[in-house]
């Protein structure tokens, strides 16, 4: 019973670590971006913006919300989706209609914060929002979920794939629903309410307080996604995952449990499509692609399927290779050799390669669930414990 | 031993049961008292498997019907079946290798509320199994087979269980284990749970059992109490290896 507490408490001891470390990150992007870099040198403004650009921070955070979202799906439950994409679309529209003058043919205004002169269309509370976004994807998660969490895992990764497919080029299409105009079409929605906190607006231009705002959100979801998997459905996911017929004969229900991971796991995307849609200030259909799906489920992979932390990390790694990283590597490696070579264009072969890498080295992921990581190193002892064992069984 | 002459607890009747166009379970009629002991042996693709996992909701039957404490069973869900009091040792153990011992007997009382009473029950796993205990944190994949063995039966006894199923609990086991085992079924009984034993082992199964049914390709082919079975010299030479 001892081991058992100390496990549990080094296991605490750890996530504390990480949460304060996760804080000082956050607090420190802040700091610098609030207070230091207004009366820096040109120099370090420039640095900072071209390595560091508070924009590619803010972007981070949202990438956590979305890749932790996919971790309860892929991660916890083990069910591939490879169409989470469709989660992030839905949620940026919901805070495109109920956050914008879009919806003119309405004119209702619930704690929100209108533009002056774009008071027509509806207008929210940006936390309002974030739950209705959050309900929204859950619904969608559960529509699509429903007919396909009977399928076997191949063909359910077929269906998201469709899905992620589907729901975006339906935003595309979606200037002309019968004669209603839902979605602006290709143009998407823009001039949407700044976020008002406290009594203070969060303008367009107030980037440090939007940065906060989307990282106390991720730091939201890291919380919830670790109460998740230590309590009793995270339990049962990982029952799934391991054997889903001893599973089933615990008494987990097989199709129940899988359809909670399906919906909770949709509920991030939708929350994540929120707060990308405030930070850039609009919704547009032509974002939301296959390649975004792919991006997430790596994040999660790269970090460690199932590790909370670990796929923190992924995400932040790869969302920053992706808007900075690479282009300002670029620059340096071509003013060193003097060649002109696009790197960004490189992008997926490097995720590409990273990925197969990943797989031929270090299948856990950088940052691996103790659980597989211990099961992996153990696999040589086995053998000879066994052996040992039965031994002293056979003697007992 | 022969048959309790108690209620009847679980009721197989006239069961067919089969995957696509095969037919592995024809016409089968069965029936458990409380409180005994009975087992069901036959060769490897009689059925035994197949009727097990019918009771437990993982097959639906296609004729016949299934009634626990007079309540039909046949066509319920897995998870709802775990409830009504039936609780599974699958052939193989199939314990989760990579969670420690102490969350495999957890995962064993998913669907129970009281804690006190899942403590208890814990605490009790433990009496029957002390091996248990002294591997309770660690990864039950890296045991030996024969603690695994007793991890599915012990996590199978933490649903608290009206009627234990046991499949093949002794398969490739080396013999001091397998008289372990078997003597811990009749501890278990001993306690107040009945059980539905499906074995390869025919010898001991039969002699542990009150009453037995012998499957062969998927009919009943014969049935007795326990110990008649095992003198019956038909019996020996066709399961009992001569």
């Amino acid at each position: 019973m001892s081991n058992t507490s100390t496990a549990a408490h080094h296991a605490a001891s750890n996530n504390r670590k990480w949460a304060i470390g996760f804080t000082i990150a956050v607090l420190t992007v802040f700091i610098i971006n609030q207070f230091i870099l207004p009366s820096a040198p040109k120099q370090v403004v420039e640095f900072f913006n071209a390595w560091f650009s508070l924009t590619s921070m803010a972007e981070i955070m949202v990438w956590i919300l979305m890749a932790l979202g996919l971790n309860v799906i892929v991660g916890y439950a083990g069910l591939l989706d490879l169409g989470y994409v469709a989660f992030w679309a839905l949620g940026g529209y919901v805070a495109g209609w109920l956050m914008s003058p879009f919806l003119s043919q309405f004119q209702i205004n619930f704690f929100g914060n209108p533009r002056p002169g774009l008071e027509m269309g509806i207008h929210f509370s940006f936390f309002f929002v974030l739950i209705l976004g959050g309900v929204f994807t859950a619904i969608w998660g559960i529509i699509i979920g429903g007919p396909t969490l009977r399928l076997k895992s191949d063909y359910l990764a077929l269906v998201t794939l469709g899905f992620g497919e589907i729901i975006p080029q339906f935003m595309v299409n979606g200037g002309d629903v019968a004669g209603l105009n839902l979605t602006n079409g290709a143009q998407g929605i823009g001039g949407l309410d700044d976020i008002k906190f406290l009594g203070y607006t969060i303008g367009t231009f107030s980037l440090p307080e939007k940065f906060l705002m989307i990282s106390m959100l991720a730091g939201a979801m890291i919380f919830f996604s670790i109460r998740l998997r230590d309590g009793r459905l995270g339990r049962a996911w990982l029952a799934i995952r391991e054997d889903e017929l001893a599973a089933s004969m615990m008494g987990v229900p097989l199709w129940r449990t899988k359809f909670a991971s399906y919906a909770i796991g949709a509920v991030g995307g939708g929350i994540g499509g929120v707060a990308f849609a405030t930070l850039v200030g609009g919704v547009y259909a032509d974002r939301f692609n296959f390649v975004i799906s792919i991006i997430i489920l790596s994040m999660v992979v790269l970090g460690g399927m199932g590790n909370v932390w670990g796929v923190v990390v992924g995400a932040t790694v790869l969302a920053w290779v992706n808007s900075v990283g690479l282009v300002q590597f670029g620059v340096v490696i071509n003013n060193a050799l003097g060649t002109k070579i696009n790197f960004p264009s490189y992008q997926f072969l490097l995720f590409g390669l990273l990925l197969v890498l990943m797989m031929l080295f270090r299948r856990e992921g950088f940052i691996p669930e103790a659980r597989i990581r211990m099961v992996m190193n153990e696999e040589k002892l086995e053998d000879e414990e066994k052996i040992t064992d039965e031994t002293k069984i056979a003697s007992h | 031993m022969a048959r309790l002459n108690t209620p009847v607890m679980l009721k197989i009747n006239d069961i067919t049961v089969g995957y696509g166009a095969i037919t592995a379970v024809k016409g089968l009629t069965l029936e458990v008292r409380e409180g005994e002991i009975v087992s069901l042996i036959g060769s490897n693709g009689a059925g035994k498997s197949t009727t097990l996992r019918t009771v437990s909701g993982l097959l639906k039957p296609k004729t016949g019907s299934i009634e626990f404490l007079g309540e039909r069973i046949d066509g319920v869900a897995g998870h709802d079946v775990v409830a009504k009091g039936i609780c599974h040792s699958p052939e193989g153990r199939r314990i989760f290798p990579k969670m420690t011992v102490d969350e495999n007997l957890d995962l064993g009382a998913f669907l129970r509320k009281d804690a006190a009473a899942v403590k208890e029950s814990r605490e009790r796993v433990l009496e029957l199994f002390p091996r248990l205990r002294e591997r309770i944190n660690q990864k039950a994949g890296t045991m030996s087979g024969g603690e695994q063995q007793m991890l599915a039966v012990g996590r199978a006894l933490m649903g608290d269980p009206k009627l234990l199923v046991l499949d093949e609990p002794s398969m490739g086991l080396a013999p001091v284990l397998v008289d372990l085992i078997f003597e811990t079924i009749e501890t278990i009984r001993k306690s107040g749970v009945t059980i539905l034993l499906v074995e390869q082992n025919a010898l001991a199964a039969l002699r542990i059992a009150d009453y037995a049914y012998v499957l062969e390709s998927g009919h009943l082919k014969l049935e007795g109490d326990g110990s008649k079975l095992a003198d019956d010299p038909a019996i020996a030479q066709a399961y009992l290896g001569g």
